[in-house]
C-alpha cells in the first residue's frame, strides 16, 4: 500500500485503470471532469490495454458503453451534470439490458440557472433509472467504491449498472492522501469478468427485443428482485475488500448512533463536516449523532430503520430539491423506511447547498440545535426548512 | 427467464407473424409485373416472396406499408383497404 496525494477524480480515474477496464466511451461536456481526462493519458502513455472510444456527446457514450458491455467487455464511463441529463434516456436502457457498467458522476447543479458546482440535482434527476447509486465522501472512498463496484456490479445475481458519485469539486477536485493498493491486489480481489450472455456472432442471440403488454412488466420486476440482492453481494464484497485493504464498509456508516437523541442522514462529503460538529457537540454532553449513506440505491430501508429507531429527531439532508414534493428524494426514503415503526423518530427535511452554496458547521450545529429541541418538545418547527438561504 | 429480455433462440422473428398489424393489403397483378424485383429490394420486412414470372405476397409477415406498390415503374401493385 502506498499513499499518494490525489483528488477525488484522480482516484476514481486509479481505480478504473487497477480494475482493468476494456472500454472507456465518453464526451465529457460541459461541467467536464478530470476523470475521464486522466484516464485518457494512461491510454496515451501506453499505461493501459483499454479501448479508449471518443463520440460525440454523452448520449453516444453510454450507448457506446452498452454496446461494449454486452460484448462481455468490462466498461467504465465518467459524466456530470447535463451530461448525466443527456445520458437519461440510455440510463434506462443500460440497466433494463443488464449491463454492469460503472460509472463515475461527479455530482453537479443542473441549469438553470447556469451553475457548474456541487450538488445531487444531477442524480436525483435520475434515481428511477435502475442503477445502483453509491455517495461516497472523500477521495478515498471515490477509490474503494470504483473498486468495488465493479464487483458488485457484475456478480451474477445483480448483473445491473453502478454510478459512483462524487461532490463535484469538493471531492472531484479536492486532493487528499489515497491509500493505493497494489496492482496485483486490485487484480486478485477483481477477476476477468464472467458474463452470463455475449454478443457474439457463433452463437447468435438477440439483445434488446421488443416486449410489449406480454413480457415487459415480468422483466421489470426481475430488474427489481437484481436490484434486492444488491445489499447481500454488497455485504460479501466489502467484507472480501476489508481483507485486502483493511478497510471497512457496508450500506451506511454511523456516528453516536447508540445513544443519540438527534441525528443527521446524509449523503457525501457533508458527512465529514457533520461527524465533527457532533463530536464536538458531544464533548459538550449534547447527544447527537450522524447517518451517512454509501448505498442509496438499493436504499437500505431495513437496517437504516433499525439504526434510527431509538432516535428521537433526525434531520434528512438534501442536496436536490425536488419542487412541489412532499421532501427532498432523500427525506421521502427516510420517512417510508421508518413510516412502520410504532414510535418512530420526529423528521425534518433540510434542502441545503443547492449550486454549491457553501456548508459550514456552524450550519449544521444549528440544525443539530433544532433536532435537539424537537427531541426534547416532540414538536417539528418546520417540515422543510431552506438552509441557508436568502428570502 | 433469461435476464434483460435476452432471445437465446436465434431467428426467432418469423414466429413473430406481423400480418395482422395491416391496413392495407397490396394486390399484384400478375399480367402487368416485369419481375423487375424493385419491391423486393425495397420490402422492409423481406415479404416479397419471388416466382419464376411474378412477384407474390406473404401476407403472414407483410404489414402492408405500401412500400412496393410506391416503388413498382408498373403500378402492378395496389394497396387495396382490408375488410375485416
Amino acid at each position: 500500500m502506498t499513499i499518494v496525494g490525489m483528488t477525488g477524480d484522480e482516484a476514481v480515474a486509479h481505480a478504473a485503470k487497477q480494475s482493468k477496464v476494456d472500454i472507456v466511451a465518453a464526451y465529457p461536456i460541459t461541467p467536464q471532469t478530470i476523470i475521464v481526462e486522466r484516464f485518457s493519458k494512461y491510454v496515451a502513455d501506453g499505461e493501459v490495454h483499454t479501448a479508449y472510444v471518443c463520440v460525440e456527446s454523452e448520449h453516444s457514450a453510454l450507448s457506446a458503453c452498452v454496446g461494449s458491455s454486452l460484448t462481455g467487455a468490462r466498461v467504465f464511463t465518467a459524466t456530470s451534470s447535463q451530461g448525466l441529463a443527456l445520458m437519461h434516456e440510455m440510463l434506462y436502457i443500460a440497466s433494463g439490458l443488464r449491463c454492469p457498467i460503472v460509472m463515475g458522476v461527479a455530482n453537479r447543479a443542473l441549469s438553470a440557472p447556469i451553475n457548474i458546482h456541487g450538488d445531487h440535482s444531477d442524480m436525483m434527476g435520475s434515481r428511477d433509472s435502475g442503477w445502483i447509486q453509491v455517495y461516497v465522501e472523500n477521495p478515498q472512498e471515490a477509490y474503494d467504491w470504483t473498486i468495488q463496484a465493479f464487483k458488485i456490479a457484475e456478480d451474477k445475481g445483480v448483473q445491473l449498472p453502478v454510478a459512483v458519485n462524487l461532490d463535484g469539486f469538493i471531492i472531484t477536485h479536492c486532493m487528499e492522501g489515497v491509500d493505493v493498493l497494489d496492482d496485483a491486489v486490485v487484480s486478485q480481489f477483481l477477476s476477468t469478468r464472467m458474463p452470463i450472455f455475449t454478443l457474439d456472432p457463433r452463437n447468435p442471440l438477440t439483445i434488446g427485443a421488443l416486449c410489449f403488454t406480454d413480457y415487459y412488466f415480468e422483466f421489470k420486476r426481475q430488474q427489481t428482485e437484481a436490484m434486492r440482492n444488491v445489499v447481500l453481494v454488497l455485504d460479501k464484497v466489502s467484507r472480501e475488500y476489508r481483507d485486502v485493504s483493511g478497510r471497512s464498509y457496508g450500506v451506511f456508516e454511523t456516528y453516536g448512533l447508540e445513544d443519540a437523541d438527534a441525528a443527521v442522514v446524509c449523503l457525501g462529503s457533508t458527512a465529514g463536516t457533520a461527524r465533527d460538529v457532533a463530536r464536538k457537540m458531544r464533548a459538550e454532553g449534547k447527544k447527537v449523532g450522524v447517518l451517512k449513506l454509501w448505498l442509496y440505491r438499493p436504499f437500505p430501508a431495513e437496517e437504516l430503520s433499525a439504526a434510527l429507531r431509538n432516535v428521537k429527531a433526525v434531520a434528512v439532508f438534501d442536496r436536490a430539491v425536488s419542487p412541489g414534493a412532499p421532501y427532498g428524494a432523500l427525506c421521502s426514503d427516510v420517512v417510508s423506511a421508518l413510516h412502520a415503526l410504532e414510535r418512530k423518530p420526529k423528521i425534518f427535511n433540510v434542502i441545503y447547498g443547492l449550486g454549491g452554496r457553501d456548508i459550514q458547521p456552524s450550519d449544521i450545529e444549528l440544525v443539530f440545535n433544532g433536532a435537539l429541541e424537537t427531541a426534547e418538545t416532540g414538536a417539528v418547527k418546520e417540515e422543510t426548512m431552506f438552509l441557508g438561504v436568502r428570502e | 427467464m433469461p435476464i434483460g429480455a435476452v432471445v437465446l433462440e436465434p431467428g426467432s422473428s418469423l414466429k413473430y407473424k406481423t400480418g395482422d398489424w395491416r391496413a392495407f393489403r397490396p394486390l399484384v397483378e400478375k399480367e402487368k409485373c416485369v419481375n423487375c424485383l424493385l419491391c423486393w429490394i425495397y420490402c422492409p420486412d423481406s415479404a416479397i416472396v419471388r416466382q419464376e414470372k411474378w412477384v407474390e405476397i406473404n401476407y403472414d409477415y407483410c404489414k402492408g406499408c405500401g412500400i412496393c406498390a410506391h416503388e413498382c415503374p408498373k403500378d402492378a401493385i395496389k394497396m387495396v383497404a382490408e375488410q375485416k
